[in-house]
């Protein structure tokens, strides 16, 4: 690989709090040999011709923590190459895939096919999450240790919530021991019962069964109590109330543990479902208007510290339902940063706070060398014009899925290119 | 019989999905036009053709007895050739979706589909799929517009207006489509409408729709006009709602004493199945003087002949 040089471009890097404008190195092996403003026009070797991006911004590959791949067993959904495709139009090079396959990813023998597969047919990095529990049941745990060794980032039953307390308890003990990540997807099912979209009179309207806020706070403060006792590796997946965010602003001054939020709750509420839009069926619900907008200030104030795109890809028979009987989910990991800079465009956020929600706040926790622009790492990048419009189009869309709950919404700030260890995989 | 038709008002929608989404001018419209089946379904002659050559396919996925064959009467009345399908035996059965059914029946080219159906929502996804007009016969918990309709009517015909009467709906409000469409019409239509339920069974920011709620029952029917009962409906509890039904008649159930609360002349309604000795004693439900449930069933196919005239036009 030649060596490469990219000139005038707006770099923010949060995990080396790097905020400028200047110019990138990458070495012949794919790796980062220089950054920030000291590369510029001036001092580079006068030989090379440097790629000027007039202005366009660089942030570190996106780290999408929530991530729903077919394989196996649902590819007609998607599959690791659509993915990997779809995640680099959208600036995502590294991704958690969640354990809810067909089988789950529950055992040893199936980690093994599973990176295969991941390395052979995706560009991006994949991270594989395992279950919690044997088959997702709620009852028996899984050899986390073992599948650790294998390569497993996270334990989590994905679209499930463990309902059982001692098992929960049990859970965060072996977790604890061994070191591992637990993400738990917070709902209380005898709250939520057949619940489908938010309590209130959006649901009393539509006549839908609803799932009320207090579900998601009642698994959040049951957890965090036993955390206490506790203290292991705790992620929450997903916020989507606001009372739940000022549960964690308290909460988290006792006990540490850290917290995500889809990119759908932080952009639409409950009133977007409009006439039964089964797209906009998603796990958790959207909320009101106040509920948003306390989860944009949670970002805001860094109690929540992660976005995520929740990436559910559902194939058209599953959509094309009455609302109660449609699958729940929307694709999400191509518009996930042009919907997240909506944010910023808006004055919500400060364009930093995102980056750092969708790059290096995620490879932490996962305590992975991913989402910064260090020195000697992964040149895995994007550039990103931060100003084009652009409107959303299913047919447009490169996941095999075209559930987007964001379907002919006009954006600001799309993708241009994106790289993986220094090879330019995606180009508009 | 002569038919008197007003061809300069039009309605405002194409099919009838709910009364949500109907305006006050298009409601009046139908209960006139109501008026007139009225006279003829009392008469010894009540067929007539204004909608011979038309089809009309009744869809229903949950079981009925009065709705669909009130809708079946209503076409067959109007002339036009009505199909009725269970579909508890049909294709649904071997695991065709919804939408396909109506691909399915849609190139039959139908006129008019009348669906019933056990989810909130079907029939506005069924409207979108196929080309005839679609008439919602209860789709739910969501709206059940030809109840509510025959309802107001059932009112008008006997109060003579229904602006400014206090109006009592009563029961299990959470699963209930027709007190949903009732809500909307009557609130629409200036009446003062009080929500009586116990907690259990109270829709969550239902008083946002613009109306008193109650779990008292007699405060509820304080100085009502109207009471209207609505049926348990214990094929859509999945857990526990109430603890016994003695105790629900108790404090929900209609009674003389209850009744009390409630202007003298009072008049008593239901949308029918009852539950005799839960949310209604058997004696008030058959009293002549105060029960107009029978009178409702009447004027029931009254209102549908108006609908699918109206809607088929």
């Amino acid at each position: 690989m030649k060596k490469q040089y990219f000139i005038n471009a707006n770099i923010i890097d949060p995990y080396n709090s790097i905020n400028e404008n200047g110019g990138l190195i990458i070495g012949e092996d794919g790796k980062i040999e220089a950054i920030g403003k000291k590369v510029n026009t001036n001092n580079l070797p006068t030989r090379e011709k440097p790629t000027d991006l007039k202005g366009k911004y660089i942030f570190p590959g996106i780290v999408d923590m929530r991530v729903f791949v077919g394989e196996p067993g649902y590819e007609y959904k998607e599959n690791f190459r659509t993915l990997s495709n779809a995640a680099l139009s959208g600036g995502v090079t590294s991704v958690v895939t969640m354990p809810n396959t067909d089988p789950i990813i529950d055992n040893v023998s199936i980690v093994d096919f599973l990176k295969r597969r991941g390395r052979d047919k995706s560009k991006i990095n994949i991270f594989p999450c395992a279950s919690l529990t044997q088959n997702t049941d709620g009852t028996n745990m899984t050899e986390f240790g073992l599948l650790a060794k294998k390569g497993i980032i996270a334990f989590t039953d994905g679209v499930k919530t463990i309902q059982n307390t001692r098992l929960m308890s049990r859970i965060m003990n072996s977790a604890k021991d061994l070191g591992c990540l637990i993400m738990q997807h917070a709902e209380d099912y005898d709250l939520a019962k057949n619940g489908m979209i938010n309590s209130g009179i959006i649901a009393t309207k539509l006549g839908l069964s609803s799932i009320p806020d207090i579900a998601e706070r009642i698994i959040i403060e049951r957890d965090l109590t036993l955390l206490e006792k506790t203290k292991c590796r705790y992620h929450i997946s997903q916020l989507s109330a606001g009372k739940s965010v000022d549960i964690i602003k308290e909460r988290k001054q006792n006990v540490k543990f850290t917290c995500g939020v889809s990119i759908n709750n932080l952009s639409l509420n409950e009133n977007d479902i409009g006439d039964f839009r089964t797209f906009l069926k998603l796990s958790p619900p959207l909320r009101r208007e106040e509920d948003r907008e306390a989860l944009v200030q949670g970002l805001k104030d860094k109690t929540i510290d992660v976005i995520v795109s929740d990436h559910k890809p559902e194939d058209e028979e599953s959509k094309r339902l009455t609302f109660a009987q449609a699958a729940t989910g929307a694709s999400g990991i191509e518009t996930l940063l042009s919907l997240s800079l909506e944010l910023f465009h808006n004055g919500s956020v400060k364009l930093e706070t995102i980056i750092q929600a969708l790059t290096s706040n995620p490879a932490k926790i996962l305590n992975i060398n991913k989402g910064n622009l260090s020195i000697g790492n992964d040149a895995d990048f994007c550039i990103v014009d931060i100003n084009k419009p652009w409107i959303v189009k299913k047919e447009n869309l490169i996941s095999k899925s075209k559930n987007t709950s964001i379907e002919d919404k006009k954006l600001q700030g799309k993708v241009t290119n994106t790289f993986v260890k220094g090879i330019e995989l995606f180009k508009i | 019989m002569a038919i008197k038709t007003n061809k300069a008002i039009k309605i405002s929608k194409k099919h009838l999905l709910g009364i949500q989404d109907l305006s006050v001018n298009d409601i009046n419209y139908i209960l006139d036009e109501s008026e007139t089946f009225i006279k003829l379904n009392q008469s010894k002659n009540k067929k007539i053709d204004v909608l011979r050559g038309k089809t009309q396919i009744n869809l229903f996925f949950e079981p009925s007895t009065r709705t669909q064959s009130s809708f079946e009467l209503a076409g067959k009345r109007l002339g036009a050739d009505v199909m009725s399908m269970n579909m508890g035996n049909s294709a649904i059965k071997k695991g065709e979706t919804l939408i396909d059914t109506a691909m399915t029946l849609n190139a039959m080219h139908p006129d008019i589909i009348v669906i019933r159906h056990q989810d909130s929502g079907a029939c506005n996804l069924l409207s979108q799929k196929v080309n005839c007009v679609v008439l919602n016969a209860g789709d739910g918990r969501r709206e059940h517009p030809t109840q509510a309709l025959l309802d107001a009517l059932t009112i008008r015909n006997r109060k003579k207006k229904i602006q400014g009467l206090k109006i009592a709906i009563c029961g299990d409000i959470l699963h209930s489509r027709v007190a949903r469409s009732n809500i909307y019409l009557l609130t629409m239509l200036g009446a003062e409408v009080n929500i009586v339920a116990p907690s259990n069974l109270m829709p969550k920011e239902i008083e946002k729709f613009g109306v008193n709620t109650f779990t008292d029952m007699k405060k509820g029917l304080k100085d009502c006009d109207i009471v209207m009962m609505l049926r348990l409906q214990n094929e859509r509890m999945t857990s526990s709602y109430l603890s016994s039904n003695r105790e629900y008649y108790e404090y929900y159930g209609l009674t003389p004493d209850k009744l009390d609360h409630a202007k003298s002349d009072a008049l008593i309604m239901h949308p029918g199945p009852m539950n005799r000795g839960i949310e209604i004693d058997t004696r008030l439900a058959d009293d002549i003087n105060k029960s107009v449930i029978k009178e409702q069933v009447e004027l029931g196919v009254a209102v549908r002949m108006a609908c699918l005239k109206i809607f088929c036009e």
